[in-house]
């Protein structure tokens, strides 16, 4: 590593640890933020010589990450992270704290995947999906999926791991038909992590024609694309491996949705060479993910904590929260997005039975939906008072993610 | 004017559907429910043909891409017009408040409207994205609009339509109005479910398509406290 590298490498890592104890947060941001002053070439320079995954995606990413580290971990120590600062700072923070460890996983928030690529080199990425998220600012899911296909041509010795159920992804994964006939398109895998959420994919990307859906299969009515036959799968609680071999999955996260994710993870794990009979039993040290999913008891109330930030998430939360009473809380600063109209785009009738408390800065946009989705609820102003009003026992809070730090932070950051 | 029950038709939620639009539709049929009409959501995919006979239709918000593939199958079909001429009610938003006027900009390219309002779209200097509010035309007798706008569009209207609302915070057409109405036919840049935070839009829309003057009231404790809430914040943002 060159000199300034080294320099820049060194003062990212006491940046952090100062952060850390100056109770500002994680360091994980400054730390890299300040490494990459110094060198701008720092993420590249600390990413050369290791094989490195990459984890991308609307939804999901975090959690698919931690279990793709764990599963890697068969090898030995894996860089990763873990606290999901998922831009360029949080990658060169990662790596600059993980020493010489060949092996890396990193989440990548979706709109830097080119530019993290790019600078990594990275041997492995997992294209999770594509969904709306953050309204106001994010760009059009279209465009994205149509910024991950221009990166992924110019890395044809990248190998492609894709949700085969998102058309998104799919068409993103897929070299255009026009490319240049110089370049060797990356080599796909596909996995099958079920799709929830349809409203972004109705129209093909690539001819504008609608997307038919029957069961699990999709296709374009206009051109050839499809679904691919993914050679990962979820069946039952395990997942199908390429060979047509079933593995037992023992999570200890809630949901079928995290078994997709735990297919992908095995998925990446394969391509570091690690077989899925190993890997799996890895996957069941993940507990809890920056406090998501974790457990904490008060005054006798079993609380476990789900983080829903788009239309799409809030459906699996839906899915992996137990029949109890629940607190949702919604707020709408600028990590949120500052546009709730996503309410509307969730069904809420599954909570129906269910004692449903609602609080956060957006309570109101949240009771009027539910009053329009026939849902009953009781409004409450504090986490306290939320507890107060529920018999002890499970309470499932699911929250976007201010929200979800505000919960989590009267709960003595859970971890 | 309706017949058995109260059909509304989503137009197109293929292509017009960001921005939890889907609320005006559920918005409208759970005011007119709890009155008592019998209610009819049809969703129209822009794969069918659009059934000229329904009372009200909404057009959503979109991306630019099937903004112009919509308006262009709109065109083709011809249902709205038809309906339009038989006079059912026309609520669109953004990108469908857009394509009810004579033209429009998406991608880079003019695209030819539905010509039903009489206003034309172009691209402004700024990405409008933030709180909306304004007075609404008093001959509609409404309260003040709420809305949140999320659209990179100007809009000049034409002598045949009036404004739908004058503002006080926001951009809307061209920082001084927002949307636009003629007949039963009105739009707005108040995106997604802008029926929730405008129940009384809600139930003038409600009201033309039934054809009453009042319509029983409702509870709307929630909508006025949002309405409240965000009225206090657009204030409060104010220099």
């Amino acid at each position: 590593m060159p000199l300034r590298a080294k320099v820049a490498s060194s003062v990212s890592r006491t940046a952090a640890a100062l952060s850390r104890a100056a109770g500002r947060g994680d360091g994980s941001v400054i730390g890299g933020w300040i490494g990459l002053k110094i060198d701008p070439e720092l993420l590249a320079h600390l990413a050369a010589g290791r094989a490195i995954a990459l984890v991308s995606g609307t939804n999901g990413k975090t959690t698919t990450t931690r279990l793709a580290t764990a599963a890697v971990g068969v090898l030995g120590k894996v860089a990763t992270n873990s606290f999901g600062a998922n831009m360029p700072t949080g990658h060169t923070s990662a790596l600059a704290k993980a020493g010489s460890t060949p092996y890396a996983v990193l989440e990548v928030d979706e709109h830097y995947l080119a530019q993290v690529l790019d600078a990594t080199d990275a041997h492995v990425v997992a294209l999770l999906n594509l969904s709306r998220d953050q309204l106001d600012r994010a760009r059009e899911v279209a465009m994205m999926a149509q910024l991950w296909r221009a990166a992924l041509i110019r890395h044809p010795e990248l190998r492609v791991i894709a949700n085969a159920d998102d058309p998104m992804v799919v068409w993103a994964a897929t070299p255009p038909t026009n490319h240049d006939q110089r370049l060797t398109p990356p080599q796909v895998t596909w996995f099958s992590a079920g799709q929830r959420w349809h409203d972004d994919s109705w129209v093909c990307p690539e001819c504008g024609s609608t997307i038919a859906r029957q069961n699990d299969q999709w296709w374009c009515t206009g051109c050839p694309l499809r679904r691919p036959q993914p050679q990962w799968s979820v069946e039952d609680d395990g997942v199908i491996d390429p060979t047509g071999a079933w593995h037992k999955v023992q999570l200890q996260l809630p949901g079928t949705v995290n078994l997709g994710n735990a297919a992908t993870a095995l998925a990446v794990a394969a391509e570091f060479g690690v077989r899925p009979v190993d890997a799996v039993l890895k996957l069941s040290s993940v507990t809890s993910i920056a406090g998501r999913y974790a457990q904490v008891e008060r005054d006798g109330r079993l609380i476990r904590l789900l983080l829903a930030k788009n239309p799409a998430s809030w459906l699996e939360a839906f899915d992996m929260a137990d029949e109890a009473p629940t607190l949702l809380s919604i707020n709408a600063r600028d990590p949120d997005g500052l546009d709730t109209s996503w309410l509307f785009d969730v069904d809420f009738s599954p909570l129906r039975g269910r004692q449903v408390l609602i609080t956060g800065d957006r309570a109101f946009d949240l009771a009027v939906r539910l009053d329009v989705n026939g849902v009953p609820f009781q409004h409450v102003r504090t986490f306290t008072e939320a507890i107060q009003s529920v018999p002890p026992g499970r309470l499932e809070v699911i929250a976007n993610y201010t929200a979800f730090q505000d919960i989590r932070a009267e709960l003595d950051r859970v971890l | 004017m309706f017949s058995d029950s109260l059909r509304i038709v989503w137009v197109y939620p293929d292509l017009l559907s960001t921005y939890g639009d889907r609320g005006n539709a559920l918005i409208l049929a759970s005011r007119a429910q709890r009155r008592g009409y019998p209610v009819e959501v049809l969703e129209v995919r822009s794969d069918q043909p659009l059934p000229a006979t329904a009372d009200i239709y909404l057009v959503g918000g979109g991306e630019d891409g099937p903004q112009a593939l919509g308006a262009q199958r709109l065109i083709a079909d011809g249902g709205l017009h038809r309906a339009a001429a038989q006079g059912a009610v026309v609520f669109g938003v953004c990108a469908g408040y857009q394509l009810l006027g004579s033209s429009f900009f998406a991608k880079g390219t003019q695209y030819a409207g539905l010509e039903l309002l009489d206003l034309s779209s172009d691209r402004g200097p700024t990405r409008a994205i933030g709180e909306l509010a304004g007075n609404i035309d008093s001959r509609l007798g409404l309260p003040p609009l709420s809305g949140f706008e999320n659209h990179g569009g100007r809009t000049r209207l034409g002598p045949e339509v009036s404004p739908l609302a004058q503002l006080t915070a926001g951009i809307g057409n061209d920082t001084r109005t927002e949307g636009a109405w003629r007949g039963k036919l009105l739009g707005t840049y108040s995106h997604g479910p802008a029926l929730a935070r405008n129940p009384a839009l809600a139930d003038l829309l409600l009201r033309w398509a039934v054809g009453v003057n009042q319509l029983p009231p409702l509870d709307d404790t929630w909508s006025n406290r949002l309405r409240a809430e965000r009225h206090a914040a657009v204030a409060a943002a104010r220099p």
